[in-house]
């Protein structure tokens, strides 16, 4: 009926091509609604590596789809406040409790813990190498002024470090050897390297990136630096279309023997060393020693 | 720098060995962006055509606010979509959040404009008489705006590739609608930010260098087509 | 032989643009197979009436009839457009080849891709370009794109043909041949044509009626030689180009003559006409009808040549340009007068700038109109 484009070959060529995607996409994995679960979690946390091991155990058993979000804590109780995940598994327990304590998260279970680490420049001008307390050595970094990043970013992390500065009775906002990069784990270790500056960061983070970072571990083991997760089911009281039989799948698997027996060893061929210590049914005051 | 030779090397071993995770994510990448591309292709010069040869009350802001869209932050459009499927957003029942649908949602918000924005202006270059000589060859309207778009071919095919090229890159869209989840919604743009935020700069760089080869190849294939339709 | 239909008529054309009457056109009809220019100066209206005709610009009052039929209540607008066809002074190609060109028109209409062929390889041998036929429009000269743009139009064997200015584009060593070819074209077509130009020699050429607007109206229409040599008013008349118009007062009526004293000049003028004494009249001479001749032998003894030519005046050329075929000379004799002459008339007198000649002219080669402030009125 009508004119015929001259060159048609080569663009017909491309609309096949993008046809044929079309229709190959559309044989994603569309589980259905009720078996889509979505994972609050850390970035942290993510990045360990642990949930690219522990999800797919839990989606082969139980046939859910995990769609894990890794935010900051902050966000994700955020995400958990306006319904729009399932589950949460984070490390900010002052947080956590106002959450489940506002009427947002139930049956908050202890998972895990692994610990916090001081890091530095080898040279060490602060001189906080070796402190027992690691409020103490904050005080010091203070003090002489020595440079601190901080993640600002209403982290798990950012939010231990806020209690330790807290704790040393100081206020670091503002000062000028004080900066906050907002940024991930692994980004604000490569910024201290380079910028010879202290910084704060869970265990697991810094072993992975230890080969090309210039920061050694300057103050670990105190029972303040111990970095605790929990998984927290979002109430489905407040909002209906949470996945709360899935969230309830997910909770239990966390704290189930196999699961924290798998927790245990991750990490060890790796690194020499677990990033992560089961702690499921433990009492939480009992952690540390 | 000693990094990038890493990268690039690390890029050049992940293609060779076709990589499964890497395989994967390229080809969600060319699946999201390509479908998303299309559908701003089909939205966009439709209705691009439409507003560059009527004449209706209120055209000037029509275009002016095509115009404004084509600067649209990828990464607002990126909120204002995911607030939009949100659960218990106003699309929440579609129940398409942290899924590639949609990102191929944002990403064709992103670029539809782009690509209406440049079909407005190549067919207004067109010679002002044109439209009459086709009317007077007995054209019916559709027949009219069919025959004006062929014309305009050269400069709609810059509209594809900047359609394209504007998605296949963009990032802050794709992770906040798509959750970045492995093997599942994760992208050459999204893996890269994981990586560098991971602090895993060579595998960042090896997928920013993948990503680049993407993108050229794309435009190459594109480009000869446009410029064997140079004048000559 | 019932007598037959217009094929185009246009009843009460009008086109009002911001206010200004831009088209007022109470009657126009035209024929079947005749070809009618559209001349006037800039802004007359000739290309807003073509577009009119064709339904191709905005509302418009009045009506349209084609072959009889109300169009719009009992033709549709598309159909009337399709018997149609039309080019304009750019030969605004489609970006592909000269054959898919000249192809456009019948593929819009949804032609037989075998008739498709045929008619295009017809077009393009009307024009002469059928060894164009695969190249890129883009490629093309200008003379040969509008060949392609005109083998377009005649492609789809339309009922009338409307051009706009289709050879003012173009420069000389094209258009020479292609206004010949298309008086060829036409005439052994015999396809309506409706043709705008500004060119007084391609209507003459090309047409057998001509229409003369100015400011949205048709101040004369008639066949070519009338509008020519009986210039309705004094607009048309130096529109036409009649070469030589005075002003002069009849001083004596002789009966089927009158004498006319050229203002400005003592002179007498002996024209055909009967207007009163005293009545103030323009004298219209065409330039083709002043022979010019040089006295021979001694210098300022006129030849006493008996001729029929009542109007003898003897003076100096002060201009002499060439004009396509002819050479005008512009000549004073106490008023300034304007011949053409030919080539070799031209050398075989020495005319040039300064040569003192005598200018004949016959009384009934005098085309006299009343001088009027209002063009409507008629002599």
């Amino acid at each position: 009926m009508l004119f015929h484009p001259v060159s048609v070959k080569p663009l017909s060529i491309i609309f096949t091509v993008l046809l044929f995607l079309f229709a190959v996409l559309g044989a994603g994995p569309v589980a259905g609604r009720e078996k889509n679960l979505i994972l609050a979690t850390t970035t942290s946390t993510q990045d360990s590596g642990l949930l690219d091991v522990l999800v797919p155990l839990f989606e082969k058993r139980t046939g859910y789809f995990v769609k894990t979000i890794a935010v900051g804590s902050g966000q994700a109780m955020v995400m958990g406040e306006k319904g729009e995940a399932d589950v949460l598994l984070i490390h900010s327990p002052e947080a956590e409790i106002k959450f489940v304590a506002a009427g947002y998260g139930i049956n908050r279970r202890l998972v895990m813990h692994n610990d916090f680490v001081i890091v530095g420049p080898p040279a060490d001008r602060a001189e906080v190498s070796g402190f027992k307390r690691a409020a103490e050595a904050f005080g010091k970094i203070a003090a002489r002024q020595a440079p601190f990043l901080s993640r600002g970013d209403n982290s798990g992390t950012h939010a231990e470090e806020k209690g330790l500065w807290k704790a040393a009775g100081v206020n670091p906002e503002g000062q000028k050897w004080y900066q906050q990069t907002g940024l991930g784990m692994g980004q604000t270790l490569n910024v201290a390297s380079e910028k010879k500056a202290y910084t704060l960061s869970d265990r697991g983070t810094y072993l992975a990136l230890k080969k090309r970072l210039d920061l050694a571990i300057l103050v670990e083991g105190d029972r303040q630096l111990l970095n605790v997760y929990h998984v927290i089911e979002v109430n489905p009281a407040k909002w209906r279309k949470v996945n709360s039989t899935g969230a309830g799948a997910f909770a239990g698997f966390m704290v189930a023997p196999e699961t924290q027996a798998v927790i245990k060893t991750f990490g060890v061929d790796t690194f020499g060393s677990p990033l992560f210590f089961p702690d499921a049914g433990k009492d939480e005051g009992s952690l540390g020693k | 720098m000693e990094l990038i030779l890493e990268g690039l090397r690390k890029a050049f071993w992940l293609l060779v060995t076709f990589d499964p995770e890497v395989m994967g994510i390229t080809l969600l990448s060319l699946k999201v962006s390509g479908i998303a591309t299309l559908v701003s292709l089909v939205i966009g010069i439709s209705v691009g055509a439409v507003v560059a040869l009527s004449r209706f009350p209120g055209r000037r802001i029509a275009v002016t606010l095509i115009n404004t869209g084509m600067g649209l932050p990828p990464v607002v459009v990126g909120l204002f979509v995911s607030i939009f499927l949100w659960r218990n957003g106003p699309l929440g029942f579609l129940g398409v959040l942290y899924t590639p649908t949609a990102m191929i949602i944002a990403q064709a918000v992103i670029a539809t404009p782009i690509v209406m924005g440049i079909t407005v202006a190549a067919l207004q270059q067109l010679p002002k008489k044109l439209r009459q000589q086709i009317l007077a060859l007995g054209a019916t309207r559709f027949q009219l705006v069919l025959i004006m778009t062929r014309e305009a071919r050269l400069p709609l095919l810059a509209a594809v590739m900047a359609g394209f090229g504007g998605v296949i890159s963009e990032v802050g869209a794709s992770i906040m609608v798509g959750g970045n989840i492995k093997g599942y919604s994760r992208v050459l743009t999204t893996a890269t930010v994981m990586e560098a935020s991971r602090g895993n700069f060579d595998t960042a760089i090896a997928l920013g260098v993948i990503l680049l080869v993407l993108a050229y190849g794309v435009n190459l294939v594109l480009t000869r087509i446009q410029q064997r339709e140079r004048p000559r | 032989m019932s007598p037959a239909v217009p094929l185009i008529e246009a009843q009460g054309l009008r086109v009002e643009r911001g206010g200004t009457v831009i088209l007022d056109i109470p009657l126009l009809t035209v024929e079947e197979g005749e070809v009618l220019s559209l001349i006037g100066p800039n802004g007359a209206g000739k290309t807003t009436l073509l577009q009119t005709l064709s339904y191709l610009v905005g509302p418009f009052g009045g009506t349209l009839f084609f072959r009889g039929r109300k169009v719009g209540p009992d033709l549709p607008v598309l159909a009337y457009r399709r018997a149609l066809a039309m080019a304009f002074q750019d030969p605004l190609l489609f970006d592909t080849t000269v054959f898919e060109n000249v192809a456009s028109g019948l593929r819009i209409r949804g032609v037989q891709k075998r008739e498709i062929r045929a008619a295009v390889r017809e077009g393009l041998a009307l024009f002469g370009i059928g060894g164009l036929k695969d190249r890129s429009a883009r490629s093309l000269s200008g003379g040969e794109a509008q060949r392609v743009s005109l083998a377009r139009a005649f492609a789809i064997r339309p009922d009338v043909m409307l051009l706009d200015e289709p050879f003012a584009a173009l420069d000389p060593r094209s258009r020479e041949p292609l206004i010949e070819d298309m008086q060829a074209i036409l005439r052994r077509t015999r396809t309506t044509t409706l043709l705008v130009t500004h060119d007084l020699m391609e209507s003459l050429r090309l047409s057998d009626r001509i229409a003369v607007m100015d400011r949205g109206k048709i101040c004369q229409i008639g066949a070519a030689h009338e509008v020519l040599n009986a210039p309705v008013d004094e607009f048309v008349a130096s529109f036409v180009g009649t070469g030589t118009i005075l002003e002069g007062r009849v001083v004596r009526n002789k009966g089927d003559t009158v004498l006319v004293s050229v203002s400005g000049s003592g002179e007498v003028i002996e024209s055909v006409g009967a207007f009163p004494v005293g009545e103030t009249v323009f004298l219209c001479i065409r330039p083709e009808h002043v022979t010019l001749s040089v006295p021979s032998g001694r210098a300022g003894q006129e030849s006493p040549l008996p001729t029929s030519a009542r109007n003898l005046f003897s003076g100096a050329v002060t201009k002499v340009s060439p004009m396509g075929f002819y050479q005008k000379i512009d000549f004073d004799c106490g008023f300034p007068l304007v011949s053409y002459v030919t080539l070799q008339s031209c050398e075989a007198l020495k005319l040039a700038e300064g040569r003192r000649v005598t200018a004949s002219f016959k009384a009934s080669a005098v085309h006299m109109i009343k001088k009027t402030a209002d063009p409507a009125e008629s002599p």
